[in-house]
């Protein structure tokens, strides 16, 4: 854990050095704007566009050198921790828990969302919660079927479809 | 008088079928996700926070929407204590201390009591709130009125500068979090020049800014739910209750012997949850320390005293409605859930602040009334449907996490209509959870990307008024002695530090 705590410490200063590098970009249809001039007061105009995320950005630096002050004193509970930042057993969720809402985003460019929705709910209830098949096959279908009543052609927002779209024209047929 | 009259009128308006029907889906969902351990008010309204733009096509006024997530809110309030009772765990944390003296109870054989005693207390706690709140809000929105710009500007500082100097959490991490959340409500473009700002590695996606909704159900959606199944135990023992008619009716009898804890907890929790960055956790144990501390038995709480119940209940339905003030007369919530609420409203095509009570009365009296409502009809289900959450307790979240996962990709998608979004909820709600196990707290990040938009421009104007000069929010007379009870609050844990120092 302490570890971990400097180390994210320092990717969030990173980020903060970038944010306040990026605020400092002049508008590009403008050439001739010179980087950082955004950051102060403009004559006529008050504070530039960047004044605010740039010295917001800086705070943000500031303070994460103070966590890192706070780690090498060893003030925090995380900077004084033994334990791991991620036990093997939070790893393992991480990786089937995250992971695979992960995979469920990237199928839904391929399947859609129901599609998607239908593997994802198996995925979990099956092999993560050790659902019974038939319980398991009822909230993985009730789910997108309620899903598209609702969503299409209650609320009329159409979900992306993927590669399953040609297996919803007959219901739009019928329901749209 | 003339409160009265509009109160009068909103609640008829609260009481249309319509209305009435949504207030009583609103506390069902409330009393579900304040009773489930991991979920709270706050996930369920950011959850659900996309859903409710049908409810307002079929409405055709934002007023329906609004009642809605409202009393899910109310419903968390008292949901909360059923898990905190009967399995020990608190469903939410505004429900943490209502363990101490329910859990006891709860294995002492009177789980009955305990339940109905948090009930009461609720009510009672969430009607005195309701009274107050009708009191001072119109007032205070009539004082708000002659805010300008600095006016405004101080107390979004005062309401950031309350996390840091009453929070609680690290202070360079909540510093971190205030201001992380202001720059992400930066990207897009400025509303003021018209260029273009942190468009990340010239991503088109990124000019349209980074929606408030996208960070609040990545957050409560995503990362709350992989650290809830993270550190959940399996060892939980459930304590029956059996609730008849008769039991109700004997423990509505023996009540007026927690007057004590829910007069504590009624008063204290509306003051508490008006300050922003305090509201119902910090109201809550805050009344059952008071309660204890008045109290001739000290010693029985702990043990399952009735008043160790009622203050806490009392105490967090209470803020929920004291959070609502500051959210609705000048526009600033006081908690996460009202930081929610105030992004709908924003969402829905009103403004926030002031100007709502007297140009928007048709929102703002049937909103009050639904209130009033809500709370009784949070009562009525609590106390016949308490057998019905015990049940829906016993759900495995192994079935509850999936579809939350499923219902925040979903939401996130309808609401915006791209994909765009919907990964980037996911990658925030990654972070949130990595950040949570560092103690990161996140409520100001949420917090802070809904002031953000209102914040900066005031700021700016404020400076162009002011020639640049930032003394401007401290020489006018309202705005100075704000800005100067944040810098106290900004500066109050270095006076802590430097005092405990010198005591040694």
């Amino acid at each position: 854990m302490r570890r971990a705590e400097l180390v994210t410490a320092v990717l969030l200063g990173l980020l903060s050095i970038y944010l306040m590098w990026e605020a400092g970009e002049g508008p590009s249809w403008d050439p001739d704007s010179v980087r950082f001039a955004n950051i102060g007061m403009i004559e006529d105009e008050g504070p530039g566009s960047g004044f605010w995320p740039f010295w917001l950005a800086l705070v943000m630096l500031a303070s994460c050198i103070w966590t890192g002050v706070n780690w090498w004193r060893r003030k925090t509970p995380a900077s004084r921790s033994s334990v791991p930042f991620l036990t093997p057993h939070a790893r393992a969720m991480l990786f089937q828990v995250g992971g695979s809402l992960i995979v469920f985003m990237g199928l839904t460019h391929v399947l859609g969302y129901y599609g998607a929705m239908f593997l994802f709910l198996i995925y979990y209830l099956r092999f993560l919660g050790r659902h019974s098949l038939g319980r398991t096959l009822s909230i993985a279908a009730g789910v997108p079927v309620f899903s598209f009543f609702f969503f299409d052609v209650a609320m009329r927002i159409v979900l992306p479809k993927g590669y399953l779209e040609p297996l919803f024209i007959p219901l739009y047929d019928i329901f749209l | 008088m003339e409160i009265i009259t509009s109160l009068g009128d909103g609640v008829l308006q609260a009481l249309q079928p319509f209305n009435l029907g949504l207030a009583f889906l609103g506390v069902v969902v409330g009393l579900f996700v304040g009773a489930m351990p991991g979920l709270g008010s706050v996930n369920g309204v950011a959850i659900l926070l996309p859903f409710t733009f049908v409810i307002q096509d079929i409405s055709g006024s934002a007023t329906a929407p609004m009642i809605f997530l409202a009393a899910i809110y109310y419903g968390a309030m008292y949901g909360g204590a059923i898990s905190s009772i009967t399995l020990g765990i608190p469903g939410a944390s505004t429900a943490v201390a209502t363990t101490f003296d329910g859990r006891p109870l709860a294995l002492a054989g009177k789980a009955d009591k305990a339940l109905i005693t948090a009930a009461l207390a609720s009510f009672i706690g969430g009607t005195v709130a309701n009274m107050l709140f009708t009191g001072f809000a119109p007032a205070l929105a009539s004082i708000a009125l002659d805010f300008g710009n600095p006016e405004i500007f101080a107390l979004m500082l005062l309401a950031f500068a309350t996390f840091i100097g009453l929070g609680g959490d690290d202070i360079p991490k909540t510093i971190f979090s205030i201001a992380f959340g202001l720059v992400l409500a930066t990207v897009g473009f400025d509303i003021v020049s018209g260029e273009p700002r942190l468009i990340f590695f010239d991503i088109t996606e990124f000019s349209h800014g980074i929606r408030f909704l996208v960070l609040a159900i990545g957050v409560y959606g995503i990362g709350e739910m992989i650290w809830t199944i993270n550190t959940s135990q399996d060892n939980i023992t459930m304590t029956e209750a059996k609730l008849g008619v008769s039991t109700v009716l004997r423990e509505i009898k023996a009540f007026p012997k927690a007057w004590k804890g829910t007069a504590i907890g009624s008063a204290l929790g509306f003051f508490v949850g008006i300050l922003p960055a305090a509201g119902a956790t910090p109201g809550s144990l805050m009344s059952y320390g008071v309660a204890k501390m008045l109290s001739r038995n000290p010693e029985r709480f702990g043990k399952g005293d009735v008043d160790g119940i009622a203050a806490p209940e009392a105490a967090n339905n209470s803020a929920s409605s004291g959070a609502m003030l500051p959210m609705m007369t000048l526009g600033i919530p006081g908690s996460p859930t009202t930081a929610v609420l105030l992004a709908g409203m924003v969402i829905w095509g009103l403004q926030p602040g002031p100007l709502l009570f007297s140009e928007q009365p048709d929102f703002v009296w049937p909103l009050i009334g639904s209130f009033y409502v809500s709370n009784v009809i949070a009562l009525a289900v609590n106390l016949a449907c308490i057998p019905v959450f015990l049940w829906m307790l016993r759900m495995p979240f192994t079935i509850l996490a999936p579809l939350i996962f499923v219902l925040s990709i979903v939401g996130t998608y309808a609401a915006y209509q791209n994909t765009f979004d919907v990964w980037l909820m996911v990658m925030f709600g990654l972070g949130a959870y990595f950040l949570r196990i560092l103690d990161y707290p996140l409520a100001p990040a949420v917090l802070a990307i809904v002031l953000g938009p209102i914040a900066e421009p005031k700021l700016r104007q404020s400076l162009l008024l002011s020639d640049g000069d930032f003394s401007i929010f401290l020489t006018r007379p309202i705005a100075g002695p704000i800005t100067v009870l944040a810098i106290i609050l900004i500066l109050l844990p270095l006076v802590k530090l430097i005092y405990r120092k010198l005591r040694g």
